[in-house]
């Protein structure tokens, strides 16, 4: 009883788990090259994309600027120009016009909103001492009702003129705080949005915490902001 | 298994309307629930899931006697991802902003079941052609569901049609509609409405029989 | 369809009848409701009268023809079930709704909180809260803005945006005033306990006046319509999660007795949580139930976004209701509890 011969049970063929991996890798190759592929054409679409949407959002909070430079904020609290996108140290953006004038500067801020993080960018006028507009890149708000912070125009006009003086030891005056609607007295009030005072809150907390940061680097900083425009007769993107 | 020869036209057909994957099968209920929000949101997510679909049926058919059974649901998975990958890099380069309002639900198409189910199901069994069929049907059909959860949706929760305003601007917007819930109300009433439709027409078949 | 009545009834015991059948209690409600019915015309003049109305219509005239359709032997609209839905769900809206809103959030009340899953009896959640949840989901703002209450001199005043035309906005600008718990959430103000017994409070039509809730709620307990235990359950529970949690945050919590007279409370425990249907069948169940809500109202009225708590406390403790009637089942008739659980795990 050494040897039985083995007979093989009626079926489909054999398959052996060699063949199993090898068409498992060569599928695994076929995808590897297509998404390899499909990247490569696409990635300088996709950073042009984002390029344009947040220098749109840059000229949309800075509404008098018609060239941006963009700085980064150096461990020492210096700014310095930077053209490299991808850095991930804290970037601020100034906007200049056609005389090379330095017109307001473009600050990215986030901070938790009612469901997600919320992240916005905002101009700042370093004359008026005042934000002067405000956008938000990315929120996942409740749809028609946290939502509204992104479009509702009275709740944006809150942010055209937001006063906020600064003292030269870099203390801000009077910090942003949100009112109720219509109970808006001074310029460095918010009006909540009716039905949405978590959101509303949140982007007032998101503008308070971000101007105590940055404004005073910025001051500290304005000549080499100011001293960087390049009269441009031309509009550049 | 099928006695009567069906063409390609059928297999188009039935996933339309007698087949149709979230009315009749309801099969994908994660995407018809969560991107209906918009009438954009709608047809990118149809779009994007027939190309998918179509993709992957065509490949699987095209391997389908290279593939040994044991691993073919691997296989089959394998190939749906990268097409999903695909699709969401050509998305984010059409357009960020689309992208941005489907989120994660690009890359969930993935675990949408009508896919894998048509591969299984259908494109491991039957040629190119049909299975290319197959696809299209299954992915105009899920694409004309989202869209009528879309267009109520929209319509009712913020009072546009694809972002164009149609009751003007006093519109007082059923804020539920666009949020998750509504998508269960909207999708109940439709399926009340194909069962109705069904049930009337199982009725005259009958009568005529 | 009808069934004729047999010639001679051969039944086993009980033999001896009761009037308590479902139109009786059903009925025994809405004379209980009379009172606070009358209190909010009171305070709310004509506005109170259109939106009841409104109501009942949004609620009866379906139910009216599911019954036909069905062909019930007796309409089911006699039995008065509709007519507590309807005017239930009326005390919750505020005073100044758009009416057509009301008769959305009626039809809502009634075709996906009752006649969907079959009718009276078969409902998981309160009718006339489904109702009203649907509306503080669609319309959240025309559901949190609350005109101020008044007496019999302006009768005639219409509240708020009662005739804005249908799917359009409200466009009057018009007077409004914070219910006692938005003036403690957003205000720090604490309204007096007097102001909330007599209902000279903002809030919905029916959430004013607590004494004749309260009376109406005795009433309806001596007549065996309501369960005693849910009310009583609720009141405890509520005092008694207030009482820690003014302890933790005194700053925050007012006084437990606040929050038992404040908002919808009392016409919550009263008249929503003793629904028969949505409600668990055994005792010990009731007390889960009870306690249950009395937490939740507290936590969400805390801890939540918005300032009332009790419509949702009760659909939650609704949806629980299956299962607490399964975890609270009593022992059976002679068996001791612990022979009772011991056959119970047996059997799973």
């Amino acid at each position: 009883m050494s040897s039985t011969p083995q007979m093989p049970i009626p079926q489909e063929k054999e398959v052996t788990s060699t063949r199993m991996i090898l068409t498992m890798a060569a599928i695994g190759l076929l995808a590897g090259f297509l998404i390899v592929f499909t990247y490569r054409t696409t990635l300088p679409i996709i950073e042009k994309n984002r390029q344009e949407y947040l220098e749109r959002a840059i000229f949309e909070v800075l509404p008098d600027a018609t060239t941006k430079k963009v700085f980064i904020v150096t461990p020492d609290g210096k700014l310095e120009p930077t053209t490299d996108i991808h850095t991930k140290a804290p970037k601020v953006y100034a906007g200049y016009n056609a005389e090379g004038k330095l017109v307001g500067i473009a600050l990215e801020a986030r901070g938790q909103g009612f469901q997600d993080v919320i992240s916005l960018i905002y101009g700042y006028d370093p004359y008026k001492q005042a934000i002067i507009g405000m956008k938000v890149l990315e929120s996942k708000e409740t749809p028609g009702l946290g939502s509204k912070i992104e479009t509702d125009p009275e709740f944006l006009a809150n942010f055209k003129a937001l006063d906020v003086t600064i003292t030269p030891e870099g203390k801000i005056v009077h910090p942003i705080e949100l009112v109720k609607k219509g109970k808006k007295t001074h310029d460095w009030q918010i009006e909540a949005i009716t039905g949405a005072t978590i959101s509303s809150r949140a982007v007032t907390n998101i503008l308070r915490k971000s101007t105590e940061k940055a404004l005073p680097i910025i001051l500290k900083n304005l000549e080499v902001l100011e001293n960087s425009g390049t009269a441009t007769s031309k509009t550049t993107g | 298994m099928d006695t009567k020869q069906t063409t390609s036209m059928d297999e188009f057909l039935k996933g339309l309307w007698k087949e149709n994957p979230v009315f009749v099968q309801v099969l994908g209920m994660c995407p018809t629930l969560a991107v209906t929000n918009s009438v954009i949101n709608s047809v990118v997510m149809g779009i994007a899931t027939t190309f998918v679909l179509v993709m992957s049926n065509f490949f699987v058919s095209l391997f389908r006697k290279l593939i040994p059974k044991q691993v073919r649901i691997a296989s089959y998975i394998m190939i749906i991802a990268t097409f999903v990958t695909v699709a969401e890099y050509i998305i984010q380069a059409v357009s960020l902003e689309v992208h941005k309002s489907l989120g994660a639900f690009i890359s969930l198409i993935v675990v949408n079941c009508i896919i894998l189910g048509r591969a299984e199901a259908f494109a491991s069994k039957n040629t190119i052609g049909k299975s290319v069929m197959d696809a299209l049907g299954m992915g105009a059909g899920f694409t004309f569901a989202l869209l009528s959860l879309g267009v109520v949706r929209e319509l009712l929760g913020n009072g546009t049609f694809a972002g164009i305003p149609v009751f003007g601007k006093g519109f007082e917007p059923w804020t539920i509609m666009i949020l998750p819930g509504g998508a269960f109300f909207v999708l109940g009433a439709w399926l009340l409405f194909f069962n109705y439709l069904k049930q009337r027409a199982e009725k005259k078949e009958k009568v005529l029989v | 369809m009808k069934r004729q009545k047999p010639r001679l009834l051969l039944t086993t015991s009980p033999f001896i009848k009761s009037r308590e059948d479902t139109a009786f209690m059903m009925w025994q409600v809405n004379y209980a409701l009379l009172p606070v019915v009358l209190a909010s015309i009171y305070f709310f003049g004509i506005s109170a009268i259109l939106i009841m109305l409104v109501s009942i219509i949004g609620v009866v005239v379906p139910e009216w023809m599911y019954s036909k359709r069905k062909g019930t032997p007796v309409n089911t609209v006699r039995d008065g079930s509709a007519l507590v839905t309807a005017l239930l769900f009326a005390l919750t809206l505020p005073p100044g709704i758009p009416l057509w809103m009301a008769f959305v959030g009626a039809l809502v009340a009634v075709l996906l909180g009752k006649l969907i899953f079959g009718g009276l009896g078969y409902n998981p959640f309160n009718p006339a809260l489904v109702g009203r949840a649907f509306l503080q989901a669609a319309f959240p703002v025309a559901m949190t803005t609350w005109s101020p209450y008044g007496n019999l001199s302006n009768f005639f005043e219409i509240r708020g945006a009662n005739f804005a035309i249908p799917f359009l906005k409200a466009k009057v600008d018009a007077v409004t005033m914070a219910t006692p718990l938005a003036q403690l959430k957003f205000d720090h103000q604490l309204t007096r306990l007097s102001d909330l017994l007599l209902g000279s409070t903002a809030g919905s039509l029916g959430e004013t006046p607590a004494i004749l809730i309260l009376l109406a709620g005795v009433y309806l307990a001596l007549r065996k319509v309501i369960n005693w235990r849910i009310p009583v359950g609720i009141f405890l529970s509520v005092y008694l999660t207030a009482l820690v949690l003014h302890w933790l945050h005194p700053e925050r919590v007012p006084d437990p007795v606040f929050h038992l007279f404040a908002g919808g409370l009392m016409l919550g425990a009263v008249f929503m949580a003793t629904d028969p249907v949505t409600s668990p069948i055994t005792q010990r169940g009731v007390w889960i139930f009870s306690a249950g809500i009395g937490f939740l109202v507290v936590i969400i009225r805390v801890y939540g976004g918005l300032p009332e708590g009790v419509m949702y406390a009760i659909l939650l403790m609704n949806a629980l209701t299956p299962l607490i009637n399964q975890v609270a089942q009593p022992p059976i008739y002679g068996m001791r509890r612990k022979e009772a659980r011991e056959k119970k795990r047996n059997a799973s």
